[in-house]
């Protein structure tokens, strides 16, 4: 495309169906603890 | 739903539901303004007429790209999540705050837990308070492989020998249950030695460090409780701590307040003391405290956290990347799946804090606050009320999430604070809202300006 550029996969409703495993980290475990912070984790999960 | 912004000269425009993320020219940016679904097979003459000072025919072809990403479901894409929501049940508990500690050798002025034994009595956790503790996240995290736990306070190494032996007890039980222990431990490094830089490079998975920042807005804020500052203290320790840590995570971790709005300058100078992974977040407290952040700083703060992106991105592109920022850390493809971005922290649900007595809150925030009080380890019985309430939030229960295109970035923000400040889990804390979406919106600018090369 001449106009845009798309810079990621844009699957958020493939990783609906598939997700919720639970292997990943719980978001207040990382580094905030007063701000969650959710989009910066990572996913863990072994069914990718 | 669309979301659109300029970050740094960069046009970014955010499918919210599709998580997309497209980089586009000021054409697309402002047709966008326009340009709608239903998309008819040509630009229709009215919105060629509204892009005044464009060439028609380059809007006709932007026009005819837009609609490309909307066939291919990459922009206006639905909102079909809700039967997720309906999903959303109680999970098991595989993450636990520990507090170790009600008691701290600091005296922070902006301690949440109120210099450390969040308003009740100082005490530490016994070593067999821990180790049953242990028993109880085993017993209540059923299939979850990975178990956290993070020792916390107060000052978590007052409680030492508390820490050793809960490990020492976990790693001799976890492969008897199938489970895999994750150690972290969130320190103001008063009491940080070689034996306990040692120990905690060997077992915990995470450590955050807390300072400041420059050693003035550290001593500040963060001084002893004779009233010294704490930052010649802890620097030395934190080097001698991250030289030996290997590959393992670290956050050398930051509040910033009224007193530093030129947090920034406290980013740059902890990386200054070569450290690499950082974050400063914003203190949360009442507003009527001289150092809160309230909604007049709310200009200076975007403004420095544009700054900030400025020059993450320019060492970026540089190849001269020099830290890590906490909140403008995200993978535009492989971040959390739509159930947890949903679901958010998951406290009070996957996610509990147990105090020094063995009492069980929603998270660490929560405890002190007799109401959300959900049991104990002892008895092992978990108010399934309070669980179930907690495992019933997600960003459609909070109606002012569910039209925000924040939404599946920030996942309906910290309850505790919801609570806390706005008087109920369900609402929202409108100036973390503010703060939040501005560094999410930091993030992908950071993310899109590598990849959009």
């Amino acid at each position: 495309m001449k106009h845009i550029k798309t810079v990621n996969k844009a699957n958020l409703k493939e990783t609906a169906a598939k997700g919720g495993c639970g292997r990943c980290q719980t978001s207040c475990q990382s580094a905030c603890k007063t701000s969650c912070t959710v989009a910066n984790q990572k996913c863990e999960a072994l069914n990718k | 739903m669309i979301h659109k912004y300029i970050q740094n000269g960069q046009y970014i425009v955010l499918d919210i539901c599709s998580g997309g993320v497209h980089v586009v020219d000021k054409l697309t940016y402002d047709l966008l303004d326009y340009a709608k679904p239903p998309f008819e097979a040509v630009c229709p003459d009215d919105i060629i007429a509204k892009m005044d000072g464009y060439d028609k025919e380059e809007v006709a072809e932007c026009y005819a790209e837009l609609k490309e990403l909307y066939d291919a479901k990459m922009l206006f894409t639905d909102d079909d999540y809700a039967q997720y929501a309906a999903m959303a049940m109680k999970a098991p508990i595989k993450a636990m705050c520990l507090h170790v500690s009600h008691d701290c050798n600091l005296r922070c002025k902006y301690c949440f837990a109120q210099t450390g034994d969040f308003g009740g009595d100082r005490m530490l956790m016994k070593p067999e308070t821990g180790k049953k503790a242990m028993d109880f996240l085993i017993e209540h995290s059923a299939n979850r492989e990975n178990l956290e736990v993070d020792f916390f306070g107060g000052e978590p190494l007052m409680a030492w020998d508390t820490v050793v032996e809960t490990v020492k007890y976990a790693r001799s039980i976890e492969k008897q249950h199938g489970k895999n222990f994750r150690f972290t431990i969130t320190t103001n490094g008063m009491l940080l030695d070689d034996e306990k830089i040692e120990y905690i490079n060997k077992e915990m998975s995470n450590c955050v460090l807390s300072l400041d920042g420059r050693k003035e807005v550290n001593d500040n804020i963060r001084p002893t409780p004779n009233g010294k500052g704490s930052y010649d203290i802890i620097v030395p320790k934190y080097q001698k701590l991250v030289s030996g840590r290997g590959t393992k995570d670290y956050y050398v971790r930051g509040t910033f307040t009224k007193y530093n709005l030129d947090f920034a300058n406290d980013v740059l100078h902890i990386n200054e003391l070569g450290f690499e992974q950082l974050s400063v977040e914003p203190v949360v407290t009442d507003p009527a405290m001289p150092y809160a952040i309230t909604e007049d700083d709310i200009p200076t703060i975007f403004a420095e956290y544009d700054r900030l992106e400025k020059i993450m991105e320019e060492q970026k592109l540089a190849g001269k990347r020099k830290f890590n920022f906490f909140h403008f850390m995200i993978d535009l493809n492989q971040g959390p799946c739509a159930v947890k971005r949903l679901r958010g922290c998951g406290c009070g649900n996957e996610y509990v804090a147990v105090t020094p007595d063995g009492d069980i809150y929603p998270c660490h925030q929560f405890v002190g606050i007799e109401e959300w009080k959900m049991g104990d380890i002892f008895t092992g019985k978990v108010d399934q009320k309070i669980k179930d309430y907690f495992a019933g939030i997600h960003i459609y229960s909070k109606e002012e999430c569910g039209n925000c295109w924040a939404r599946f970035y920030c996942s309906g923000g910290c309850n505790a604070n919801s609570f806390i400040y706005e008087g109920d889990v369900k609402k929202p804390h409108k100036l973390s809202c503010e703060l939040q979406k501005k560094r999410i919106e930091c993030a992908i600018a950071l993310a899109a300006a590598e990849k959009a090369e």
